[in-house]
């Protein structure tokens, strides 16, 4: 595998005794779309804050390409980030702002304009160069932050939830503008979100942080179908858990006890023991829902339906009290696919769906 | 009507009450603020009476007398003091300002209120508690002495030093709370982003802390300087019986030479400049005004 551009070795960091981040390594390649995906307080912004050189870690090291940069100033690193609240300078104007770093370097003047205006061309706001901060739309404040961070040409990209003061349309659209950005320019993007919907669209790799701790770094497919453990299960996309016991392994294959059936499924990426309490997890699209005279699934109750157009989602109550969510395909070909509120119906999932989890982890 | 009234900014609606309010507030500044300067104006502008203070006719004489080397001497040493003064209290009511914003916000009110709370003590009290300190045999020079520091009193009172110290000490509340106002809507992230841009401290307080914080920073001059001007009674008290300021020139005029019109032609001069400074306040405001919170 390649060099990779920033690592972070063992990084730790406590705030009045209690840990923000145990333990922490992570690897971000050249020319990336990294996001650090997690719940409010995982500990992925003051991640973020080391790498830019805000704070200092308690414990372990940060390189970027092959140099030690945890005692370098913020000043000094070769990387540029773009904040929340985008932090623009209310008393420079749009050209100011986005000059700020150039200024700083004491480039001629001639470069500092054509550099500037370059990246205004990039993130299309030409024309704009003499407003102030307070006379431009939340989304043209998002483009002069991202601008001024490019203007410095960084190796890397910090970008601290840059999305979420915007309204949805906006989100929507500068989320695809970033992604060509950072695919045209080749810089390496390390994004942070509590969303899982923009982390799984956006990103090459996701890494998922809870509680200070790396939950899963993979990419958005793994992240979201084959995740780690069952935090990950819950926090990336919408999912459904059955509980289940292990009755037997067969070499490659697994005997469990789901809802009083006995079904015979691939064995898991863990070494499963007889009488061990693990999850099944099925996303909604995995659900099958079938007649109430079917000779196979779990019977339940359609106690609400949702016409999304493309899909049909439906929530069932199980008999045993666990509420499932299903997202079906339209098929109208398929009499029986329209049922009603309150209709018994069954639910089940073609064996090999599933992707089993231990309880305990 | 009232329907109509409703469609109406808040400003435009009749309202018995706010009328009223804003009628008392108009009524306290004519007569508390515009009809005395004007009397301080026209005094300036009649000719002095030995009898009866004033008389006709009107005049420009005080004005003149004011370009007079003696005065000008006062004007430029008086408002040398308050330079120094202004300086000092930026010094440490600058720092004092940073520090108070990023304290825990539970204890900002109450040190917010500690530096307050000398107001509730006369200035002219603190003025001679401050004489106490100073004097030949007063706390310092003790102190000094019984360490072994020295072996005869510093001559502390009566120096310029002594005054500058005694006007800094009851004008630097002045000076922190404007910047105090500065500091707590300054976003931290600014600084940061400046850092993150590639500048170092230095560049960051320059090029960033500055020129957020200057509106603080004139209020607080404003508030500064102008009195260091005219408070006579600290240069009386700790500067002995030079005219140090203005205001002992302008407090002479009116107690021992009995010469109003140029009392009052010294006294509009300050004002002239109080004004000038408040327009320059306005511009540095407009220029940030509705800064992107």
């Amino acid at each position: 595998m390649t060099q990779p551009l920033l690592s972070l070795r063992a990084i730790g960091k406590t705030y009045d005794q209690r840990a923000v981040l145990e333990n922490l390594s992570l690897e971000v390649f050249d020319g990336e779309f990294l996001t650090l995906l997690g719940p409010s307080g995982c500990g992925k912004t003051t991640l973020l804050r080391l790498i830019a050189g805000f704070e200092q870690p308690d414990t372990g090291s940060i390189h970027l390409a092959g140099a030690d940069l945890t005692a370098v100033p913020p000043e000094r690193r070769p990387l540029n980030t773009v904040f929340q609240q985008y932090a623009l300078f209310p008393h420079l104007d749009v050209f100011g702002n986005v000059a700020y770093g150039l200024r700083r370097e004491r480039r001629p003047r001639a470069e500092i304009a054509a550099r500037v205006e370059a990246a205004l061309a990039l993130v299309q706001l030409d024309g704009l160069a003499r407003r102030k901060p307070r006379q431009l739309s939340g989304g043209q404040q998002q483009r002069v932050a991202i601008a001024r961070a490019l203007v410095k040409r960084p190796q890397l990209l910090l970008l601290d939830e840059p999305l979420s003061a915007l309204d949805a349309g906006l989100r929507r659209q500068m989320q695809l503008e970033l992604k060509r950005l950072q695919r045209e320019l080749g810089i390496a993007f390390v994004f942070v979100t509590h969303d899982q919907e923009e982390a799984l669209s956006m990103s090459d790799r996701v890494a998922v942080l809870h509680e200070g701790v790396l939950q899963q770094l993979g990419t958005p497919r793994e992240v979201y179908e084959r995740p780690a453990n069952l935090f990950t299960a819950r926090f990336v996309g919408a999912a459904n858990l059955f509980p289940a016991q292990v009755l037997e392994t067969q070499g490659d294959r697994v005997v469990v006890d789901c809802a009083g059936q006995r079904r015979t499924l691939p064995a898991p990426s863990f070494a499963p023991r007889a009488g061990q309490r693990v999850s099944l997890l099925l996303r909604p699209e995995d659900i099958r829902v079938l007649a109430p005279t079917a000779d196979h699934g779990v019977p339940g109750i359609v106690v609400e339906r949702n016409y999304k157009g493309s899909t049909l989602d439906s929530l069932i109550h199980l008999e045993g009290g666990q509420q499932v969510l299903a997202s079906e395909f339209f098929d109208e070909d398929d009499p029986a696919f329209d049922y009603r509120l309150g209709e018994p119906v069954r639910v089940s999932w073609v064996d090999g769906w599933e992707w089993m989890l231990p309880d305990d982890g | 009507m009232a329907e109509r009234a409703a469609h109406l900014p808040l400003h435009r609606q009749r309202n018995p009450l706010r009328n009223a309010v804003l009628g008392l507030s108009w009524a306290w500044l004519l007569a508390l603020v515009l009809v005395p300067n004007l009397l301080v104006l026209t005094a300036s502008l009649l000719t002095r009476d030995p009898a009866h203070f004033l008389q006709l006719p009107p005049t420009l004489d005080s004005y003149a007398r004011l370009l007079d080397p003696v005065y000008l001497r006062v004007f430029l040493h008086s408002l040398g003091m308050a330079a120094v003064t202004t300086l000092g209290c930026l010094a440490l009511g600058y720092p004092f300002a940073w520090a108070l914003s990023r304290i825990d916000a539970r204890w900002r009110p109450l040190l917010v209120f500690l530096l307050i709370l000398p107001f509730w003590t006369n200035s002219l009290v603190r003025t001679y508690a401050i004489k106490q300190l100073l004097a030949a045999n007063g706390l310092i020079n003790q102190l000094l002495l019984a360490l072994g520091l020295i072996d005869a009193p510093l001559n502390l009172l009566y120096t310029q030093g002594a005054v500058i110290l005694g006007l800094v000490y009851l004008l630097l509340p002045f000076m922190i709370l404007p910047l105090y106002a500065v500091f707590e809507d300054l976003r931290p992230e600014l600084l940061l982003a400046s850092r993150d841009l590639g500048a170092g401290r230095l560049a960051t307080f320059v090029h960033v802390l500055i020129p957020l914080t200057l509106p603080g920073i004139i209020a607080g001059t404003l508030l500064v300087l102008l009195p260091a001007l005219g408070m006579f009674y600290v240069a009386d008290v700790l500067g002995g019986a030079r005219v140090l300021l203005v205001g002992n020139l302008i407090k002479n005029q009116f107690l021992d030479a009995r010469d109003w019109p140029f009392g009052a032609a010294a006294s509009i001069l300050l004002t002239a400049a109080m004004a000038l400074l408040l327009f320059a306040h306005r511009l540095a405001r407009r220029r940030l005004a509705g800064t992107a919170r």
